[in-house]
Order: structure tokens, then C-alpha cells, then sequence
């Protein structure tokens, strides 16, 4: 095996690991997990109107 | 830890992001004003006074070291704290520890504030700090690793929001990468030897360089985005799953990208061209990224109209697709070729030092001092447009003069005449130069002004009886 074999070895695993993070973001199974997770910066408003709690 | 009220809320640690927000304005104004010193000497340079202490090669890296470390590295400080402890909605894991990282920082700073004019350096680019300071770092990053951990570890959230995967990344990378490019063989207390010898220290100072860029200056400031600008617009991000694919590619591909520093050096061809393709297949996840936070204003563009805060944060997102643009079509051999060594990169690096770091910074500052002080808002919301329009043109000045300068220098270096003699002397270059940086320094100090100006509006918000404060101050343990 030369350097070339290795380059192009390395090239496929970095293109299956580009793909796998795609399709596993993607995945219907993990869609309401992550809309529920992109509402996190809002989740702790109500305390903008609690009494005395955090200032915000 | 007491609740004042009923409901499950924590009482979140502010005093520490207060001090941050704080230190971040007042650390801005002193680099900013040491960057504009020495912008004045290039035109001017007398402006040295002819002191050992006032030298350009003595300011330029105290200049550096604020901006990047005291300027960025607090604001880091200030939001990935705040940010954690509202995602998580947990209090930081010890108050003590969190005070320990902000007095400890303080006092790195006041060292390297110290020890540059002096000249006490180890040489290596934004890494300059003798070893003593290093270590003192070093025991800092540790204690903030902590606690920014520790508070992940105790959310109450069960999902660990995106921002905080930026901030985990650069915390664990930046701790890696000082203490490697660090290490150093001391031979007194203000002098030390790094470890590795000739193109093995270029590489591993440039594998630090680059990723100080990548993790520092990029990964921290898209965890502020990726909270800050969905805050302020009201409306979570564009796409979280395409946040999941940005995160896990930037990472993966910053860290090759430090050999573009090194082109036509003594460093292998092979990890130069290697160093230039993955620059530039980081074009992707840097534009995706930059998509992701200016598509979340889909659908409300109009708050753009009259929310200046809010435009600070998505014309820091435009800076931002600029200058990840023009990196990597310098990172091109024969691009390099032309831009190297000229003020093009300075004008680069300032692209998005200012168009981009400073600016989401800075946008990011307007929206928590108001809950942080217990505000409806700032004291002057006219006050932060005037401090955008400085930030802006004084941006667009600076980088466009060192463009025109750099591709000046670069090809009066290049030219040669029939007889094979070189065109132009060095000098003639530099003579050359004297306009671009006279508008430079005009950009510069624009930039600075607007800092003033924040300064300004900033104490008006916070001191006590400017406005009623509805908030008291924070429980304690």
C-alpha cells in the first residue's frame, strides 16, 4: 500500500463521517428532540415575570 | 442555594458575568486605543518617542494579547457563563471558582500588560507570554473548564444546546493547544526555550496560530451566535440540525489548517498543499454556519430597521462570510504567493477581528446589560446606532486601505526589470504605503470611538439610580 491507498482511504472514511453526521441529523427519529433543543434559549423566560426571582 | 419564588428557577451566578461584561467594554477601549498608537506609528514614526517601551515591536503584541485575550477573552467569559447557566437553567457548580477565574484572568492580563513593553517575550505569535504567565493561565483554564462543565453536568434541560457545543469545543481545544505550544524549557524566571527545534516549532506555533483563530476567535464567538442572535430576534435558529452538521465539520476540518501560514517556507510541500486544501474546503461548514445565523431573521429582516443591536449581530454574520471567504482563496499557493508578508492580511485578520469578533461581541454586550442590571434597556438605544455606523465605516476603511496597500507592496516586490534587477527597493514600498495607512488609522480610530461611545452608554445604564433596578443582586450559596 502506497501513500496514494492511504489518501484515498482517508478521503472515503472523512466523506462517510461527513455523511453520517448528516444523515443522523436529518433522521426523522431525532426531529422533535432537536426542536424541542433549538427552544432552549427561550425556555427560561417565564421568570421574566416571576417576582424577585432572575432579572431577566 | 436559596429560590425566592415558588417555581423551580434557579437563581443564576451574574455577579460573575457581570464583571466580565464589564472588563470586556474597559479591556476593548485599552487594546482598540493601543491598536490605534501603533496604526499612528506606521504613518508616523516618531510616534515611538524613540523609547524601548513605546517600540512598535514591543506594542504590537501587548495590542494583540488585549484585544484577542482581554477584549475576546473575557467577552467569552461573560457569555459562555451566562449562556450555560440559562440553556442549563442550573447556577454555575461554585461561585468561588467562577471569582477565581475572573481574578485569575485579571491578573494574566495585568501581567502581559506588564512584561510586553518590557520585553519579555517567548517570540511566538499570540503566544508571547513568558512560561510563569503561561502556567498561571494554564491553572486558570483549568478551574474555567470546571465550572463550565460542572454546570452542563448538572442541567436540568436534558438536551445540551447547541452554543454550548461551540463553548465546550474551544474551552477543551484552547487548553490543549496552549499548553502544547507552550511547553518550554525555562533557564530563569522571565526567560525559557520552546521545546522544539526549527520548521517542528513553525508548525506546532502555527498549528496554535490557526486554531487560536479557528477555536478562540471562531468557535467561541458562533457559541455566542448561536444564542444571541436567535434571542434577540425572537425566534429559534434557522435550522438546528444544520447547526449539528456545521459544528461537527468546522471542528473536524480547523485543525488542518495551520500549514497555510508556512507556504514557501522550509516546511514540507506536501503539509503546505495539504494545510491549503483543507483552508478551503472550510469554506463549507464556515458558510453554512454563517447561513444558518442569518436565515433565523427569515421572515423578520424589518426588526433590522430598528433594532441596532440586532443589526450589530448579522453584520458581524456578513464580515464574518467575507473574511471566511477571502481566507481561503489566500491559502492558495499562488495567492499566497502574492499577499504574503503585505498589509492584505492585516487587513484579513482585521475582517474579522473587527467586522466580526468585535462586532457580535459587541452586539452580545447590548443585549445582556439591560437583564443583567435588572433594565428595561440601554440608556441610549440612538447611542448604539451612532456606535454601529463607527463600527461599520471604521471597519470598511480599515480593510479596504489594506487591500489596496498589500496588492501595492505585493506586486511592487514582484517586479523585476529585463536585467533580472528588482523594479522597486523595499523602501519605496513602504513610501508607497503612507496614504493607505493614514485612512487606516482613520478606520481604526472610528472603531475606537464607537468603543468609547459604548463605554459611555454602558455607564449610563449601569450606575446606581440611572433607572429603577428591578433585580436584587444575587442570592448568595
Amino acid at each position: 500500500m502506497d501513500k496514494g491507498d492511504l489518501l484515498g482511504i482517508a478521503t472515503l472514511l472523512a466523506m462517510a463521517a461527513f455523511i453520517g453526521v448528516c444523515v443522523w441529523a436529518w433522521s426523522d427519529k431525532r426531529k422533535q428532540r432537536f426542536d424541542e433543543a433549538a427552544q432552549l434559549p427561550f425556555a427560561d423566560e417565564p421568570e421574566r415575570t416571576s417576582k424577585g426571582g432572575s432579572d431577566d | 442555594m436559596t429560590h425566592p419564588t415558588a417555581a423551580e428557577h434557579p437563581v443564576y451566578n451574574y455577579k460573575v458575568v457581570r464583571q466580565f461584561t464589564i472588563m470586556t467594554v474597559v479591556w476593548g477601549i485599552v487594546g482598540m486605543l493601543v491598536g490605534v498608537v501603533i496604526a499612528a506609528q506606521l504613518a508616523f514614526p516618531a510616534l515611538n518617542f524613540d523609547s524601548q517601551w513605546l517600540h512598535f515591536g514591543r506594542l504590537r503584541p501587548l495590542h494583540t494579547n488585549a484585544v484577542i485575550f482581554a477584549f475576546g477573552g473575557s467577552a467569552l467569559f461573560a457569555t459562555s457563563f451566562y449562556v450555560v447557566q440559562r440553556t442549563c437553567q442550573a447556577r454555575l457548580i461554585s461561585d468561588r471558582l467562577a471569582s477565581f477565574v475572573f481574578w485569575g484572568w485579571q491578573l494574566v492580563i495585568v501581567l502581559a500588560a506588564i512584561t510586553l513593553p518590557l520585553g519579555y517575550t517567548s517570540s511566538k505569535e499570540y503566544a508571547e507570554l513568558e512560561w510563569p504567565i503561561d502556567v498561571l493561565i494554564t491553572v486558570v483554564w483549568v478551574a474555567y473548564a470546571i465550572v463550565y462543565f460542572g454546570t452542563i453536568a448538572r442541567r436540568k434541560t436534558s438536551h445540551i444546546y447547541v452554543a454550548n457545543w461551540f463553548f465546550g469545543a474551544y474551552i477543551i481545544t484552547i487548553a490543549v493547544l496552549h499548553v502544547i505550544n507552550s511547553l518550554a524549557i525555562p533557564v530563569s524566571l522571565t526567560k525559557s526555550y520552546s521545546i522544539y527545534p526549527g520548521t517542528i516549532d513553525a508548525m506546532v506555533q502555527w498549528w496554535y496560530g490557526h486554531n487560536a483563530v479557528g477555536f478562540f476567535l471562531t468557535a467561541g464567538f458562533l457559541g455566542i451566535m448561536y444564542y444571541f442572535v436567535p434571542k434577540q430576534a425572537e425566534r429559534p435558529v434557522y435550522s438546528y440540525r444544520l447547526s449539528i452538521v456545521h459544528f461537527w465539520a468546522l471542528i473536524a476540518i480547523y485543525m488542518w489548517a495551520g500549514p497555510h501560514h508556512l507556504h514557501y517556507t522550509a516546511l514540507p510541500d506536501w503539509a503546505q498543499s495539504l494545510g491549503m486544501v483543507m483552508s478551503l474546503i472550510l469554506l463549507a461548514p464556515s458558510w453554512g454556519g454563517m447561513i444558518n445565523g442569518l436565515m433565523t431573521l427569515s421572515g423578520a429582516w424589518h426588526k433590522l430597521r430598528t433594532d441596532p443591536t440586532l443589526r450589530f449581530l448579522i453584520v458581524s454574520l456578513s464580515f464574518y462570510a467575507m473574511s471566511t471567504f477571502e481566507g481561503p482563496m489566500m491559502s492558495i499557493k499562488t495567492v499566497n504567493a502574492l499577499s504574503h508578508y503585505t498589509d492584505w492580511t492585516i487587513g484579513h485578520v482585521h475582517s474579522g477581528a473587527l467586522g466580526w469578533v468585535a462586532m457580535v461581541t459587541i452586539g452580545a454586550i447590548y443585549h445582556l446589560i439591560p437583564p443583567l442590571w435588572g433594565r428595561k434597556e440601554m440608556h441610549s438605544v440612538a447611542l448604539i446606532n451612532t456606535h454601529f455606523w463607527l463600527a461599520t465605516i471604521g471597519t470598511v476603511l480599515y480593510i479596504a486601505s489594506l487591500w489596496v496597500n498589500g496588492i501595492m507592496q505585493g506586486l511592487m516586490w514582484r517586479a523585476y526589470n529585463d536585467d533580472g534587477t528588482l523594479t522597486y527597493s523595499f523602501a519605496e514600498s513602504v513610501a508607497a504605503s503612507y496614504p493607505g495607512y493614514i485612512v487606516r488609522l482613520i478606520g481604526g480610530a472610528m472603531f475606537f470611538l464607537g468603543m468609547v461611545v459604548m463605554a459611555w452608554n454602558t455607564w449610563k445604564t449601569v450606575s446606581p439610580g440611572a433607572a429603577p433596578a428591578a433585580e436584587p443582586r444575587v442570592q448568595p450559596a
